[in-house]
């Protein structure tokens, strides 16, 4: 077998051109399929599409091999125009597995091209994945276009001559997989062959080995006519600009990042490791030479008391977790209110309540974020609403902190923060400044407030003159002395409720997709962006009047928020819980309100969000 | 410094309230007489406590203060300093606050070698909260909450602090205030964790609770300090020593000259054996209850090591630029 090269060889086969496409590749949790789909991730962002991913795996690091609790999931959707979601349902599956044939094959669309790893049909396969008969055989796929593929003994054929062991030989197999994607797709091969060179600059034997399996595969569909034709995707028209794939939670810790630089103050990175957000531990870890200092703390609690102990000294202290570690941070966190220190912290929701579905998305923390505190503890709420936005609200959640002194939530999930899609890489001139609130030496109080955001004055130890104490003790306003008396204590409540409404004065006003008012709006937060998005333009497309509203900012809202709902005869909120936001909008501005939820783990489909829509708008 | 400092410049304004004649008067004295000692400008000490009686201590100290929640003080205190090393930090906790809800934090502030001084206020009871027993209160104690007697047994605090790792180990009483300012002293002017047993006597809810060792009368034969370079020798009449019997420790009476025999103290050891034998010395019969110096061992500190690591990465790629990091990986341009 020769290898192949993407530019040189001859194309045999007919292209068919495609508007969309989605690939879902699914194996054991040890198949590196992850892997393989950020590779054909990277090859397609290059090729200038619009893309969304959704990486889907087991809590197990390693469940057994072969069984449906070990399937490792990557799904991916690109298109020539705005992608919003990963999209809903496969056109193309790779099933390196029967369990992955058998745990997938129910979402696939009609037709859908299925490509199988038939080595790994055997009875004892079967037998694992709970396949009584052979599904390649009994006719059960009859509605697909099944594509065996002998990827095991390929594989060992392509790296037969280099001496490895049938372990290491198989484990390229995936690599083969992959080759044939590229060539069904016509993908460039050259930033996986970079990054496989780049990986393995030390391990020349499994670099070789790689690479003749990745080649291996294009040469394979090049030479059987294994497809009887090739895909073609128009390229999508963005807006000008450099662009990059970015995930969620490497735009949480960028967007941090670039707070503390444009405000001049050292990155504070305090966490302990829990699912999905450990992600952004690992990559704050690694911008040293911008001063940033990571701390992996002993528990979520001095995870977030050393954030706060650093804010206290001068620094951005940020802190970052998942539903269990934000339980363990609310008493933190009422203290940053009372000692009005600026703090960040990253809420990276998964299922719940108590360990829950660690891997999986939900956003069921809506109401614990605005309220999950003892006693009148009110604290700003932010929520990106895709995997880049997550930057640009990591940011806004630090310019908040910053600005009004005050702890600020981030809300992201699993879905952003594994998902990734293609990002428009901003001036770092054109952020938002963020103003620090300055201590005044002529007139220093450590309770004296800017007038206009109620911030108090941050004046650092180290600061001659300004030594101060303070505590979560309850406090006279201005001096911050110790004080119990009762009006006091009633005042500095309605003080600091104002101090956190103030900040409405400064974020944007909700914005609208769609005509200003009319028969429905549909609102949502965080992550359901992209269903609702491409649902809403499906509903247009169909001839039907829909707005829609996706909130930012969760506390405060934004000024005109009651105005913007107000305008619609009805509202429509999906949700992954069980109706928070319906809760809080019914409760504060009065409306009524239709709540769509969705608690499975998994988001939305774009199908599902329009068919409710088409109910409620005819 | 342009000017001297002296106790009267770390006393703030508010009103001291802790019952009359609590220890912690004795030792918040204390502590405001060694402040100016050390040559540290004031605005550099930062005292970071929890919550508790000896919790209120920040308030009453002219430095920066920070009173946090219970048990977290070693935490946040982490923060203060790996945010600025420059920063004198001193941790103010109770054995409720230190040993029980704040345990975690401070055996993992210990091993990390963080440089923070953490005094322990060891009353053996929950003050705050009007009598409850406290994981340093004695087996069998009766409390409100311990009615028939404690069945937990105690910390024997030191011992956690040893088996923490941290580098600096001692112990004194709030009312030797000679002894105690030594010991302060010395914790302080040592770089990298320390942490610091204070007997504290609770006249409201746990009275008496030391004097067995502590009074005038019986200190010299019921305790023995140790001091770095000299043999461990303790009686009224400085007539007896402590000495190694194979692996357990012995009590020999001598007269005239110190014999060689008797321990020639060395907290400098990096194995704390010796350290742990002292710390558990007084758990046998007639034998002294050690206060002084158990360990002060000489490492890098913790933020040292991150700053390091800092320092490392900006000789090595630059200082950062975000813009390039933004923009770093595969891009593509439309």
């Amino acid at each position: 077998m020769g290898t192949a090269d993407s530019g040189t060889m001859k194309d045999p086969s007919t292209k068919t051109e495609l508007p969309s496409v989605v690939i879902r590749l699914a194996g054991d949790s040890g198949d590196g399929m992850q892997l393989t789909g950020t590779q054909f991730t990277t090859s397609t962002a290059l090729s200038g599409h619009d893309l969304a991913t959704l990486p889907d795996f087991p809590a197990e690091i390693r469940a057994p091999a072969g069984t449906m609790n070990g399937v490792s999931g990557y799904q991916i959707q690109f298109a020539g125009t705005d992608v919003h979601t990963p999209g809903d349902s496969p056109d193309v599956l790779v099933a390196m597995n029967p369990a992955a044939l058998r745990a997938n094959v129910g979402d696939l669309v009609r037709n859908a091209l299925v490509l199988v790893n038939v080595d790994s049909f055997k009875p004892k396969d079967l037998a694992k994945a709970g396949y009584e008969n052979n599904p390649l055989e009994d006719g059960s796929l009859s509605g697909y276009r099944v594509i065996e593929v002998e990827l095991t003994r390929l594989t060992r054929q392509a790296v037969d001559d280099l001496g490895l062991d049938t372990r290491s030989a198989d484990r390229c197999k995936n690599f083969f997989a992959l080759g044939m994607m590229f060539w069904l797709f016509e993908r460039p091969m050259e930033p996986t062959e970079k990054w496989l060179r780049e990986k393995f600059a030390n391990r020349e034997l499994i670099l070789e080995a790689n690479l003749r399996a990745l080649k291996a595969g294009w040469a394979y569909c090049e030479a059987t006519e294994v497809f009887a034709e090739r895909y073609v995707v128009p390229r999508a028209a963005a807006e000008p600009g450099t662009y990059r794939n970015i995930s969620g939670n490497t735009a949480t810790a960028l967007g941090l990042l670039a707070a503390a630089e444009r405000s001049d103050l050292q990155l504070f990175y305090g966490s302990y490791p829990i699912t999905p957000a450990s992600d952004v531990l690992h990559e704050v870890a690694k911008y040293k030479e911008f001063g940033a200092v990571s701390f992996q703390a002993e528990d979520e609690i001095s995870a977030v008391a050393a954030a706060i102990g650093a804010s206290y000294a001068g620094s951005l202290g940020t802190t970052c977790t998942s539903g269990p570690g934000m339980a363990l941070k609310a008493e933190a966190m009422g203290l940053a209110t009372m000692v009005e220190l600026p703090l960040v912290v990253c809420n990276i929701q998964r299922g719940g309540p108590s360990t829950g579905l660690p891997t999986k998305t939900e956003q069921a923390d809506l109401l614990q974020s605005l309220f999950g505190r003892p006693s009148e503890t009110p604290t700003p709420v932010v929520a990106a609403a895709t995997p880049s936005d997550c930057f640009a609200m990591a940011y806004e959640a630090a310019r908040i902190a910053v600005r009004s002194m005050t702890p600020v939530i981030f809300l992201s999930d699993g879905y952003l923060a594994n998902g990734a899609e293609p990002w428009r890489i901003p001036n770092v001139e054109d952020l938002p400044d963020i103003p620090v609130p300055q201590p005044n030496p002529e007139n220093f109080l450590p309770y004296l407030r800017e007038p206009e955001t109620l911030a108090r004055p941050w004046a650092r130890p180290g600061t001659p003159g300004m030594e101060h104490r303070v505590g979560g003790l309850e406090k006279e306003d201005g001096t911050g002395n110790v004080s119990y008396t009762a009006e006091n204590h009633e005042r500095m409540v309605h003080l600091r409720a104002e101090k956190i409404q103030k900040i409405a004065d400064y974020i944007p006003e909700q914005s609208v997709d769609g005509p200003d008012s009319g028969e429905l709006l549909v609102v949502g937060w965080g992550s359901t962006y992209g269903a609702i998005t491409g649902a809403v333009e499906h509903a247009r497309r169909e001839g039907l009047s829909v707005s829609h509203a996706h909130i930012r900012y969760l506390n405060p809202f934004p000024k005109n928020l009651g105005d913007v709902l107000s305008s619609y005869r009805k509202v429509l909120i999906p949700e992954m819980n069980l109706g928070q936001l319906a809760l809080l909008l019914r409760g504060m501005y009065g409306i009524e309100t239709e709540s769509f939820t969705k608690v499975q783990g998994k988001p939305f489909t774009e199908a599902e969000v329009f068919t409710k829509i088409r109910e409620m708008a005819s | 410094m342009a000017t001297t400092l002296t106790n009267k410049d770390f006393k703030s304004d508010q009103e001291v309230r802790w019952c009359p004649g609590c220890g912690d008067y004795a030792i918040l004295n204390s502590v405001q007489n060694v402040f100016p000692k050390l040559g540290i400008p004031r605005e550099k000490f930062v005292v970071v406590s929890g919550i508790g009686c000896a919790s209120r201590f920040p308030y009453y100290m002219d430095t920066y203060g920070f009173h946090t929640i219970h048990g977290r003080a070693p935490a946040v205190a982490t923060g203060v300093k790996m945010a600025n090393p420059e920063l004198s930090v001193w941790v103010v906790s109770g054995d409720g606050d230190a040993l029980s809800i704040g345990g975690n934090h401070l055996i993992h502030a210990m091993r990390r070698n963080v440089d923070i001084k953490v005094l322990m206020f060891n009353n053996r009871i929950y003050g705050l909260t009007k009598g409850q027993a406290s994981p340093a209160s004695e087996l069998g104690k009766k409390t409100k909450s311990t009615p028939m007697g404690s069945a937990d047994a105690p910390f024997n605090p030191l011992a956690i602090a040893l088996g923490a790792n941290a580098r600096f180990v001692a112990r004194s009483v709030d009312i030797m205030a000679g002894h105690l300012r030594v010991v302060l002293e010395a914790a302080a002017r040592h770089k990298g964790s320390a942490f610091v047993e204070i007997f504290q006597n609770c006249n409201i809810f746990n009275d008496k609770a030391f004097d067995a060792w502590t009074e005038k009368d019986v200190r010299d034969d019921r305790m023995v300090s140790l001091d770095p370079g000299e043999p461990i020798v303790f009686g009224k009449e400085k007539n007896r020593g402590i000495a190694l019997d194979c692996l357990e420790p012995k009590v020999v009476s001598f007269d005239g000259d110190v014999p060689d025999e008797v321990l020639r103290w060395d907290p400098s050891r990096t194995d704390p054996t010796l350290s742990f034998m002292m710390a558990h010395l007084d758990d046998r019969p007639n034998f002294p209850l050690p206060i002084g110096i158990f360990r002060q061992v000489d490492e890098p500190t913790y933020e040292q090591r991150v700053h390091e690591q800092i320092e490392t990465a900006q000789s090595k790629r630059g200082k950062g630029d975000l813009q390039g990091l933004l923009a770093s990986g595969n891009t593509w341009v439309v």
